[in-house]
């Protein structure tokens, strides 16, 4: 029999945005039933695709043909009608309505006087959602579900719309294992009805266990594509990564000096066993003074997600911090700021800088209580200090008080930086310090991380840059799905090992040092 | 505080509430009573406020100051019923006191070329007003605040501009079909206190029998997911503010006639009022949640704290007003925190 014809073919997809090339000629091509996984990291370009497919972008060229037609949506809706649906990652239902409204809204069923059918529509809710394992009053508010629930309201909401192609961006980030297995049994459903599905995720295993075919995408290109089955999972991950196996580096890209003089004493930072539902499972990490330990792992993988539960940002279920042998309640930033912990966020944007503010008064920010006696500012001992840190970190602007939003994005991570450092830490995180800026001010930004380590603090650096990763950290504790799965230390802080951790199958030498979490 | 983390296990729990299928209830018998007092606390303030006030003032519980009470909350609530609409899709109306003002100066000017011209004139006048706000929130993506604060000093501007800054008052005729409308009364109750209850039922029709009701509270519940589940936002809140507007033009035209003339310094903070009402009864300001039997019973709570106030006599009239703000607040700080408990907001 020959295989069914295409139900969507995706053929040259490009977009721009302003400085970016986010898709570059992408052809992606479903057939009826075929589970299909959409992979790569931050910026490859995945996001994008979807949002062209659902109308939510106008592709700059290319073009979609679904069921055989040309087509170009122009909202969510429009594709959704066309028959195909998508479920985020966020589940995007209405909390306060009932579970049955939310399963009809915009095609209830009416009597004959127009008025709602409310005794028919819970009813076939009721019918509809036990097929799906979820067995609740849907009468009740969405919101009293668990997430797992409301998820599969979700999908058997996308499905009940006629829907031909079913993309899920990050089904399972926020599902218990028996979920994640109930959603499996779903798409199995969907592929045996005829339904074509484009499943995002990180998470490997997941991957293995329900897909069939792979698009790997990377800095907007498509640079694998087939069956699952035939790529090893080293292979996967680095094709994602961009990384040849074996590839060996004389000399470093990047700005680091390499190694630094760890002080073999004591560490400053402690992390035990964290425990974040959903996101973390009993992550440890230590660092010592004057050592750069590197967080590796996929997107998703709660690289973020660990630095937020070390600075209070995150509160923890179980498991502790302790920095300089005194050990924080969980869950107060305050109370993690004064034991000497300072978190460059990822988002600068939404988590950091104040445009509207000047580049002193980002500075001093943060230390303006250490700043201040009896509530009353020091002004000479602000200009003191965000002098010294405009000329240590090299901040480029045209005065202490122009407005940090008209700097580069290299400098307001400085300006970032140095109201933390302004703070005196113990322990420095920075979580993707160099994303978004420049390749000058990366090298400075590098730089700068090489000599707060040199002067003694703690430094733990989250980067989805392999190399700076690597060439930036003495050691890199490895996460996988919110667990460490291992360690690299001395010669094996390589890419060649860092990927073969990611992927699972590291060789049991001495190049990982497995670290036991399930016990 | 056990919340929706006990839900997380899709057991049926069908058996365990009684809940009409349209009230939201909260999963946990601490939510549910929660809910059960944010839904009907007003309710039950009022009927103690009210047993307590007819056996401490022989006046309060007469039939001329029930009859009195009951057809002047009659406008504020038929201005409260479209504020709701409003609410629970997240807006604010700010613009319904001047309207009322509005609308019933033109029905009174409008008496004088008939009925017909006395109720479409302010209907449609105040409707218009009412699209081009809802216009502005919904397709311009302007703050509903700021919209309709602009709106209510226009709308007072035509207003005063009709009346020569206020010094020409038009009158009804005695005996007119719209006099008649205003101050004649059917089976011992006063027409507009019919009318209301007209439009109350048909509101809560709409509102949790049709399609477009299951959008307004869409909307008000999460906006992006509403407009992704192809709920037409615009649309709705286009309608949402149009209807509050015919419905303050509506109380206005309604009050003109039951005082027989359109007086100009009326309508003066009414907005507040209708938005208090709303909020006493339930509705959640930030909208995806409320009862238009809520705005009703909240009119009538404001009305008859007002009344027994009245009826005390030896209180300064400033102080009124102190009484009233203090109250508001207390319901206020009520509804807030059982919201807090259902974890609402």
């Amino acid at each position: 029999m020959a295989p069914p014809a295409e139900v969507l073919a995706i053929r040259g997809l490009s977009k721009t945005f302003p400085g970016v090339r986010a898709l570059d000629g992408v052809d992606l091509v479903l057939r009826p039933g075929e589970v299909h996984a959409l992979i790569g990291e931050n910026g490859a370009g995945k996001s994008t695709l979807i949002k062209v497919l659902t109308g939510v972008y106008r592709p700059d060229a290319g073009t979609v043909e679904f069921q055989g037609r040309q087509v170009s949506f122009a909202t969510p809706l429009e594709a959704q009608k066309a028959g195909i649906s998508t479920i985020y990652q966020e589940v995007n239902l209405i909390p306060l309505l009932s579970v049955a409204r939310n399963l009809f809204l915009g095609r209830e069923p009416r009597t004959r006087l127009g008025l709602l059918d409310f005794a028919r529509m819970n009813r076939e809710a009721e019918e509809t959602l036990r097929t799906y394992g979820v067995r609740v009053d849907v009468r009740q508010p969405l919101r009293t579900l668990g997430v797992g629930a409301q998820q599969m309201v979700a999908l058997a909401r996308a499905v009940a719309t006629d829907a031909r192609v079913v993309i899920m961006d990050e089904p399972t980030s926020s599902l218990e294992p028996r979920e994640v297995e109930t959603l499996f049994s779903v798409i199995r459903r969907l592929r045996d009805a005829g339904i074509a599905v484009v499943y995002v995720s990180h998470r490997l295993d997941e991957l293995y266990a329900v897909c069939e075919t792979v698009t790997v995408l990377r800095d907007g290109r498509r640079v694998h594509h087939g069956r699952l089955s035939e790529l090893s999972r080293l292979d996967l991950v680095s094709t994602m990564l961009g990384r040849e196996l074996g590839e060996v580096r004389a000399e470093g890209l990047t700005k680091f000096s390499g190694d630094h003089h760890a002080a073999d004493t004591e560490p400053v930072l402690e992390a035990e066993g964290l425990t974040v539902p959903h996101k973390l499972h009993g992550v440890s990490v230590s660092i010592r003074p004057g050592e750069v330990v590197g967080l590796g792992g996929l997107l998703g993988s709660g690289r973020t997600e660990t630095a937020k539960a070390i600075s209070g940002a995150l509160p923890i279920r179980s498991g502790k911090v302790v920095v300089a042998g005194t050990s924080l309640r969980g869950g107060s930033t305050p109370g993690a700021i004064r034991a000497g912990i300072s978190l460059l966020p990822e988002d600068r944007k939404s988590e950091g800088i104040v445009p509207g503010l000047s580049v002193r008064e980002n500075i001093a920010l943060a230390a303006l209580p250490r700043l201040s006696r009896f509530g009353m500012v020091s002004e000479a001992r602000v200009d003191k200090i965000v002098n010294t840190f405009i000329e240590r970190l090299r901040i480029k602007a045209s005065s202490p008080h122009q407005k940090v939003g008209e700097l580069s994005g290299g400098n307001q991570q400085k300006v970032l930086l140095a109201r933390w450092l302004a703070m005196n830490p113990k322990v420095l995180l920075l979580d993707e310090p160099t994303r978004g800026i420049d390749v000058g001010a990366k090298a400075e930004v590098q730089k700068l991380v090489d000599e707060l380590a040199e002067d003694g603090l703690g430094v733990l650096l989250i980067s989805s840059d392999l190399e700076e990763l690597i060439e930036g950290s003495d050691r890199v504790v490895v996460l996988k799905d919110g667990a460490v799965v291992g360690e690299l230390t001395g010669e094996d802080v390589t890419e060649d090992t860092l990927m073969r951790t990611i992927a699972g199958d590291a060789p049991a030498t001495a190049a990982t040092k497995e670290v036991a979490t399930d016990g | 505080m056990t919340v929706t983390k006990t839900d997380n296990t899709p057991v049926t729990t069908a058996s365990t509430t009684s809940a009409d299928e349209t009230e939201p209830v909260g999963s946990t018998r601490a939510e549910r009573l929660s809910a059960l007092v944010q839904q009907h606390g007003a309710l039950a303030v009022l009927v103690i406020v009210s047993v307590i006030a007819s056996f401490s003032f022989d006046s309060f519980a007469t039939s001329d100051n029930v009859t009195n009470m009951a057809t002047s909350s009659a406008f504020l609530a038929i201005v409260a019923l479209g504020m709701t609409f409003v609410i629970i899709t997240g807006g604010i109306d700010l613009s319904v006191g001047s309207l009322f003002a509005l609308g019933g100066v033109l029905a009174a000017w409008g008496s004088r070329h008939g009925t017909l011209v006395a109720l479409l004139l302010p209907l449609g006048v105040c409707g218009l007003i009412g699209v081009v706000n809802g216009l502005l929130v919904a397709r311009s993506r302007l703050a509903p605040f700021i919209v309709t604060l602009a709106a209510m000093l226009g709308a007072r501007g035509l207003m005063l501009s009709l009346t020569d800054e206020g010094a020409n008052t038009y009158l009804i005729a005695k005996g007119s079909f719209l006099a008649e409308l205003g101050q004649g009364t059917t089976l011992g109750v006063g027409n507009p206190v019919w009318l209301m209850l007209a439009l109350f039922v048909a509101g809560a029709v709409v509102l949790r029998r049709t399609r477009f009701g299951q959008h307004v509270y869409a909307v008000g519940g999460n906006e992006d997911a509403a407009a992704l589940m192809g709920a037409p936002v615009a649309r709705t809140k286009i309608l949402v503010y149009t209807l509050s507007g015919l419905l303050a033009g509506l109380a206005g035209a309604l009050n003109a006639a039951w005082l027989a003339s359109g007086v100009t310094i009326l309508g003066n903070g009414m907005e507040l009022e209708a938005i208090s009402a709303v909020v006493i009864g339930g509705t959640l300001l930030t909208g995806g949640l409320g009862y238009v039997s809520g705005s009703l019973v909240g009119v009538l709570l404001l009305k008859v704290i007002q009344n027994v106030i009245n009826q005390i006599g030896s209180l300064d009239s400033s102080y009124q007003q102190v009484v009233s703000g203090a109250f508001l607040a207390l319901v206020v700080i009520a509804q807030t925190y059982l919201g807090r408990r259902r974890q609402l907001v």
